[in-house]
C-alpha cells in the first residue's frame, strides 16, 4: 500500500478500502521507522491527524474535497507553514514559527492533503547534496535497498557497514528521501538551478519543475526570486500532473505568475510518438558525464527513434556559461535576500549588544553557515558599483543569450529537448564531502540549470538503475507553459521504461504488519 | 512667498559678501523632495495608512519582511504619482522597473528599499513658481525649476534612540508607505527660491490630492543641495542638507548654507562632499554623524516585480480589465485645475490683483470661501477681497486659526457685507459686527446691529437736525468753508458721525451739510 501511488490511494480512500487515519498513522509510523535517513526535520503529527481526522469526516459524508483529500504530503522546510516550525535548516531559523501559509500549502490544505512535516534540506536550499543543513544529511533511500545492498562491494572489513549510504542529491534531498521511502505520497520541492530534479534523480521518483511564474512563490523562502519555482516529487508522472493541478495559477500575492486561470488536466495515454519531434542538445553530453548515463541516454533516444519520433541533435551554444552566469546571479540575489535576517524581527539575535551593528554582524556570523555566507560575500562583490557592469550586467545578459539558444530550438520545430539528469548516480557522502559546496554546486547544476535560467518547465523521470544499483533518471525540458506536452511525453516514456520499485526492509516490514487488518488489498499486490 | 516672515536677514549678509569679495560666488540650490503618497493602504502591502496611530499596529507580513512575501504594487500610488507627473509636465514612462537599494538600518527590515533608481516613473518636467522681489508683494517674479524625474519607493519605518537606556525602538507603521520622490535640477540659488519652489510643489500636491503634503507630518520632506562657485566655473563641492521640516526652515538652512560655503571658501578652505543637518534652533546647519562613511548600495533589479506598464488610450489593450491597468490619458482629463490656472482664473473672474489670488490660493480653503462669499453678496469681488484679506485672514492669523475654523462663516460674511452693500449700516459699524461675530456667539449680523444700535439713521429729518447742530456750533468752520476750504468739511462730517456713532451715511451726511451750507 505505502508504495502505491497517490492516484491509487486516493482511488482506496473512495472506496473505503483505506481510512485517512489510518493512511496518516502508517505514514507517520513509516516516518519513526526510517528516521535514520533524516528526510524530516519536524513531524507535525498532532496536526496531520488533527488533518486526517477533518478529512475522515468529510469522506463519511461522502463529500470529499477532491482527490488529494486524505493524502499525506511533505513540504520542504523552506516553505512557510503556519504553525509548524520553518528553518530552512539554518540556525538562523531555528524555532521559527512563521504566522502564514505558503500559496501552495495553503492550496494542498485547501484540498484535503494531510502535511506530514517539513523535509531536511541544504540551508536556505544553497547545495546539490542535501549534506549543508544545520540539522545533519539526508540519507538516500536506496543506500539501504536491496537493490544496492546486493551490489555494493564493502570496501575494507573493518570499515563500518554503515558508511557506504550514498546522498539524496539536493537540495530538495529531503522530499525526494520521503517520497522515494514511501512516508508520503507526495513532497514539495523548489528548484532554482536543479533542486527538486537532482534529488529526484537520485532517490528514483518523479520530479517537476513547472514553468516560472506558473506556480506562486509566496510564502517559498526564496534563494534567486527570479529563478526559483516550487518544485513537485512523485512517485509517477501522473501523481505530477494531479498535484500541478492543484497548484498552479494566478495567485494575486505573487505578482511574477501568470495572468490567466490554469486549467487543469488529465493525462491521456499517448500511443503515436511519430509526430513528436526530440532535440537531443550536444552540449549536455557534458565533461564528468558518466558512461553508464550517456548510454542511457542514447537508449532513451532510441527508443523514441523506434517509436517512430523524430529525434534530432541540436545545439544550446550558450549553455556552457550557464554555471558562471549562475555563480553571479544566484549570489547577488542571495546577497539581497538573506540582508532581512538582521535579528531584529524575527530568527536568530546575537546576544552580543555593543551596538546595532556589532549585534548585525554577530547574528548573520552565528546564524548563517559558511555556505551562506561565503555567497552573501560574493554577491554583495558583485553589486558593488564598480562590478556591477562586469559581472551582473554580463551575467544578465549572458542569461539572454541562453534561454534565446532554447526560444531558437524549439522554434525550429523540437517540441521536448530529452538529456540526462545528472552527471552520475547518487555518490556515498563520504566521497561527496571531500569537495566544498561550491565545486559540487557547480558539477551537480549543470545539466538541470539552463531550465532555470530560461524559465523552462523540466521533469526528472527515473529511469533505470545503475550498474550499483542506484537509480538514472533522465530529464525532459519542454517549451514555457506547455507541461500538458511535457508530461505526457514523460508519461510515455515512463511507461515504457518500467523504471523498479525500491526494495526496502524497513517498507516491507511495515506494510506487513499492517496488512493484516486489510480486508480488501488486492490491488496491493501489484506494487509490493 | 512673502508671507512667511523674514528669511531675508541671510540674505543680507549674501549682498555682502557678493559686493566686498573680489569676485562674486553664485549659490547653487537643488532638491530632493519626498513627497508621502495619501493612499489608504501602503505601496506594497495592504496595510493602512495613517498618521499616529499606535506603533507597530499598521505593520503587514511583508511590512516587516518576513521571509517569503512579496511585493504588490499598489494601483493607486502609481495613478499619484502619474497625475503628479503630469501636473508636473514630465513625460511619463509607459514602461518603468523597480530596484532594490541595499543599506542595513534598524528601521529597513528588509535590508533593502524598493525604489526606481533606474527607469522612473516620470521624467523632464518642469515647475514654474512666482516669488516677490524685495519683499514687495507687489513685484512678482515667476521661475521656473526643471523636473529630473519622480520616481515611486518605499518609505523606511522610524527609530527612536533612547540614550538613557542605550536603547533603539523602532516603529514599522511608516516601513512600505508610498513614497513620490521628486527630483529638482539645481536651477535655483537661494533658499527664498527654494521655498518658494516647495510651496509651490506642495500647492500641487494637495491640489491633486496625490499627497497631503503636510511638513510637520513628514509628509513632504525636503533635502537640499547646495553649493557655490565663480561665475563661468564649474559648480562647486556640494553638500547635501536634511533635516529640514518647514519651509521657513528650508529657506534658512540654504542661505545658511551657501553664506558658510561662502565664508569658508573665502578663508581659504574647502567644501566636503557632505551630508549636514539643519538645526532650526540654532538656525545653522551641522555635519551630520556620516554612516561609516560612503555607502555602497549595491543597487538590483527588484525581481519580484515585474516592470510597471501603463497605457494610454491608443496602446489600452481591448481586452484587457480597466481595474488591471492604468491610462495615462484617462488621468490626464481628470486633472484638476492647478494653482497657476486657479489663480489666472481668479484674477481674471473677479478683477483682483495677482498678488490676491496668491494669497488666496496659499491659505487652505481661503479661495473656496472668498468664492462662496461672493456668491452670496451683492457687493463686488474687488470690494470683498479687502474683507477675506484684511479682516478675516488677519483675524485668523491672529488666532492661529485655518479657514475652516473661522468662527465667522461665509454666510454670516456675507450678510454682514450685504447690511453693508445696501447701506444698512456704515462701514466703521460693519467692522464692529465682524468684530462681534468673530466671538461666535451665535448672533447673526442683524442681531449684533439691533443690540448695538449700528443701523444708519433712516430718517432723514433726524439727521437734517443733527446736521444743523453741528453747523450751528461750528461757527469758524463754517465761515472757513464758506470762504473756499472745502477741506474743512470733512471735520464736520466727522462730528456728525461722532454724534450719530458712526451711524449716519458718510455720502449722505455730506450732501445735507452741502445743502445746508450752501443755503
Amino acid at each position: 500500500m505505502m508504495g502505491n501511488t497517490m492516484s491509487l490511494v486516493s482511488a482506496a480512500l473512495k472506496e473505503g478500502r483505506v481510512a485517512p487515519t489510518e493512511l496518516c498513522q502508517r505514514c507517520l509510523s513509516l516516518i519513526k521507522s526510517t528516521k535514520f535517513l533524516n528526510a524530516y526535520i519536524t513531524v507535525a503529527e498532532e496536526t496531520a491527524l488533527k488533518q486526517a481526522e477533518e478529512s475522515e469526516k468529510r469522506y463519511k459524508r461522502g463529500q470529499p474535497l477532491g482527490v488529494l483529500d486524505g493524502i499525506p504530503i511533505a513540504v520542504k522546510d523552506n516553505f512557510n507553514t503556519a504553525g509548524i516550525e520553518t528553518t530552512c535548516a539554518s540556525n538562523m531559523l531555528k524555532g521559527y514559527i512563521s504566522p502564514y501559509n505558503a500559496t501552495v500549502v495553503q492550496k494542498l490544505l485547501d484540498q484535503g492533503a494531510v502535511l506530514l512535516g517539513k523535509t531536511n534540506l541544504d540551508e536556505f536550499a544553497m547545495g546539490s547534496g542535501s549534506t549543508d543543513g544545520v540539522f545533519g544529511p539526508v540519507r538516500n533511500p536506496w543506500s539501504y535497498s536491496r537493490q544496492y545492498k546486493e551490489k555494493s562491494v564493502p570496501k575494507s572489513h573493518s570499515e563500518d557497514k554503515d558508511s557506504n549510504w550514498v546522498i539524496t542529491g539536493g537540495s530538495s534531498g529531503g522530499s525526494a528521501a520521503a517520497v522515494s521511502s514511501f512516508t508520503c505520497f507526495a513532497a514539495l520541492g523548489s528548484d532554482t538551478g536543479g533542486s527538486t530534479r537532482n534529488p529526484a534523480a537520485h532517490c528514483g521518483v518523479v520530479g517537476l519543475k513547472p514553468t516560472y511564474g506558473l506556480i506562486s512563490r509566496h510564502g517559498l523562502i526564496p534563494l534567486v526570486n527570479s529563478m526559483d519555482v516550487p518544485g513537485i516529487l512523485t512517485r509517477c508522472v501522473d501523481d505530477a500532473a494531479v498535484v500541478l493541478g492543484s497548484l498552479a495559477g494566478h495567485d494575486p500575492k505573487d505578482s511574477t505568475t501568470i495572468q490567466d486561470n490554469f486549467k487543469p488536466f488529465e493525462l491521456s495515454d499517448l500511443t503515436d510518438v511519430s509526430k513528436l519531434s526530440i532535440g537531443i542538445p550536444k552540449e549536455y553530453h557534458a565533461p564528468g558525464l558518466s558512461s553508464e548515463i550517456l548510454a542511457l541516454w542514447s537508449k532513451a533516444a532510441d527508443l523514441f527513434k523506434n517509436a517512430g519520433a523524430k529525434v534530432i541533435e541540436v545545439s544550446l551554444p550558450h549553455t556552457r556559461y550557464s554555471i558562471v552566469c549562475y555563480h553571479v546571479l544566484c549570489t547577488a540575489e542571495v546577497a539581497s535576500n538573506m540582508a532581512r535576517f538582521d535579528g531584529l524581527e524575527y530568527g536568530h539575535r546575537s546576544d552580543m549588544n555593543k551596538s546595532t551593528e556589532s549585534m548585525y554582524a554577530a547574528t548573520r556570523r552565528e546564524g548563517f553557515n559558511d555556505v551562506v555566507r561565503g555567497r552573501i560575500l560574493s554577491g554583495n562583490y558583485f553589486l558593488l558599483k564598480q562590478n556591477y557592469e562586469n559581472y551582473f550586467i554580463k551575467a544578465q545578459k549572458v542569461r539572454r543569450l541562453i534561454a534565446n539558444d532554447f526560444v531558437k530550438v524549439f522554434g525550429s520545430g523540437v517540441d521536448i529537448l530529452l538529456t540526462p539528469t545528472t552527471l552520475s548516480d547518487a555518490i556515498p557522502y563520504m566521497e561527496f564531502i571531500k569537495e566544498d559546496n561550491r565545486t559540487r554546486s557547480a558539477q551537480d547544476d549543470i545539466l538541470t540549470q539552463a531550465a532555470n535560467m530560461a524559465g523552462l518547465p523540466a521533469i526528472n523521470v527515473p529511469t533505470a538503475l545503475s550498474e550499483r544499483g542506484l537509480p538514472v533518471g533522465l530529464q525532459f525540458i519542454g517549451r514555457s507553459f506547455q507541461e500538458k506536452q511535457l508530461l505526457t511525453v514523460a508519461k510515455w516514456f515512463e511507461k515504457q521504461v518500467k523504471f523498479p520499485m525500491i526494495q526496502l526492509d524497513e517498507v516491507k516490514r511495515h506494510d506487513h504488519g499492517v496488512f493484516q487488518h486489510q480486508k480488501s488489498a488486492s490491488f496491493l499486490e501489484h506494487r509490493t | 512667498l512673502c508671507l512667511w516672515g523674514h528669511p531675508y536677514l541671510n540674505s543680507i549678509f549674501l549682498l555682502f559678501f557678493f559686493f566686498f569679495s573680489l569676485t562674486p560666488w553664485v549659490p547653487v540650490v537643488g532638491l530632493e523632495i519626498h513627497a508621502q503618497i495619501s493612499s489608504n493602504s501602503k505601496l506594497f502591502s495592504g496595510s493602512q495608512v495613517q498618521f499616529a496611530a499606535p506603533p507597530n499596529s499598521l505593520v503587514s507580513f511583508f511590512d516587516a519582511s518576513l521571509p517569503g512575501t512579496l511585493p504588490v504594487l499598489n494601483r493607486r500610488c502609481v495613478e499619484a504619482a502619474v497625475m503628479t507627473g503630469l501636473a508636473l509636465n514630465c513625460s511619463i514612462n509607459k514602461k518603468s522597473l523597480f530596484d532594490r537599494k541595499h543599506y542595513f538600518y534598524a528601521d529597513l527590515p528588509a535590508g533593502y528599499q524598493i525604489t526606481q533608481q533606474r527607469v522612473p516613473i516620470a521624467v523632464n518636467g518642469s515647475l514654474s513658481y512666482s516669488l516677490c522681489i524685495d519683499n514687495k508683494m507687489s513685484q512678482m517674479v515667476t521661475k521656473t525649476v526643471r523636473i529630473k524625474q519622480i520616481q515611486l519607493e518605499q518609505d523606511s519605518g522610524k527609530s527612536l534612540h533612547d540614550d538613557v537606556r542605550s536603547q533603539t525602538l523602532v516603529d514599522l507603521n511608516r516601513a512600505g508607505v508610498g513614497l513620490m520622490e521628486v527630483v529638482m535640477e539645481p536651477d535655483m540659488c537661494c533658499g527664498e527660491e527654494a521655498a518658494a519652489a516647495v510651496r509651490e510643489l506642495q500647492l500641487i500636491l494637495q491640489t491633486l490630492g496625490s499627497s497631503q503634503a503636510v511638513m510637520a507630518e513628514g509628509q513632504l520632506r525636503v533635502d537640499a543641495n547646495v553649493s557655490v562657485h565663480h561665475p563661468g566655473e564649474p559648480y562647486g563641492v556640494r553638500t547635501e542638507v536634511k533635516n529640514i521640516n518647514s519651509i521657513r526652515f528650508l529657506a534658512k538652512a540654504v542661505d545658511y548654507e551657501i553664506e558658510r560655503q561662502i565664508e569658508e571658501l573665502e578663508s581659504g578652505g574647502t567644501i566636503l562632499n557632505e551630508t549636514r543637518a539643519f538645526d532650526s534652533k540654532l538656525g545653522c546647519t551641522v555635519p551630520m554623524r556620516d554612516k561609516e562613511g560612503k555607502q555602497d548600495y549595491r543597487f538590483m533589479p527588484e525581481p519580484n516585480l515585474p516592470p510597471l506598464i501603463l497605457y494610454n488610450a491608443r496602446s489600452l489593450p481591448a481586452n484587457m480589465n480597466h481595474q488591471q491597468v492604468v491610462n495615462i490619458d484617462w488621468i490626464h482629463e481628470r486633472l484638476p485645475d492647478l494653482p497657476s490656472v486657479k489663480r489666472a482664473k481668479l484674477v481674471e473672474q473677479y478683477g483682483i490683483l495677482p498678488e490676491h489670488s496668491f494669497t488666496l490660493l496659499n491659505e487652505a480653503g481661503l479661495t473656496e470661501f472668498f468664492e462662496d462669499v461672493i456668491k452670496q453678496t451683492q457687493m463686488k469681488p474687488k470690494k470683498v477681497i479687502g474683507w477675506i484679506l484684511n479682516d478675516l485672514l488677519s483675524y485668523l492669523k491672529q488666532h492661529s486659526l485655518t479657514v475652516k475654523e473661522s468662527p465667522v462663516s461665509s454666510f454670516l460674511l456675507a450678510d454682514l457685507l450685504n447690511r453693508l452693500e445696501k447701506k444698512e449700516i456704515s462701514s466703521t459699524a460693519a467692522k464692529q459686527v465682524f468684530a462681534e461675530l468673530w466671538k461666535g456667539e451665535g448672533k447673526t449680523p442683524l442681531e449684533i446691529v439691533k443690540e448695538k444700535k449700528l443701523q444708519l439713521i433712516q430718517d432723514q429729518e433726524d439727521l437734517e437736525r443733527i446736521c444743523q447742530a453741528v453747523i450751528d456750533g461750528q461757527e469758524n468752520e463754517v465761515m472757513a468753508i464758506k470762504s473756499g476750504n472745502r477741506k474743512v468739511l470733512n471735520k464736520l462730517i466727522g462730528l456728525v458721525q461722532r454724534e450719530t456713532q458712526g451711524r449716519s451715511n458718510p455720502v449722505l451726511v455730506k450732501q445735507l451739510l452741502e445743502k445746508k451750507l450752501s443755503e
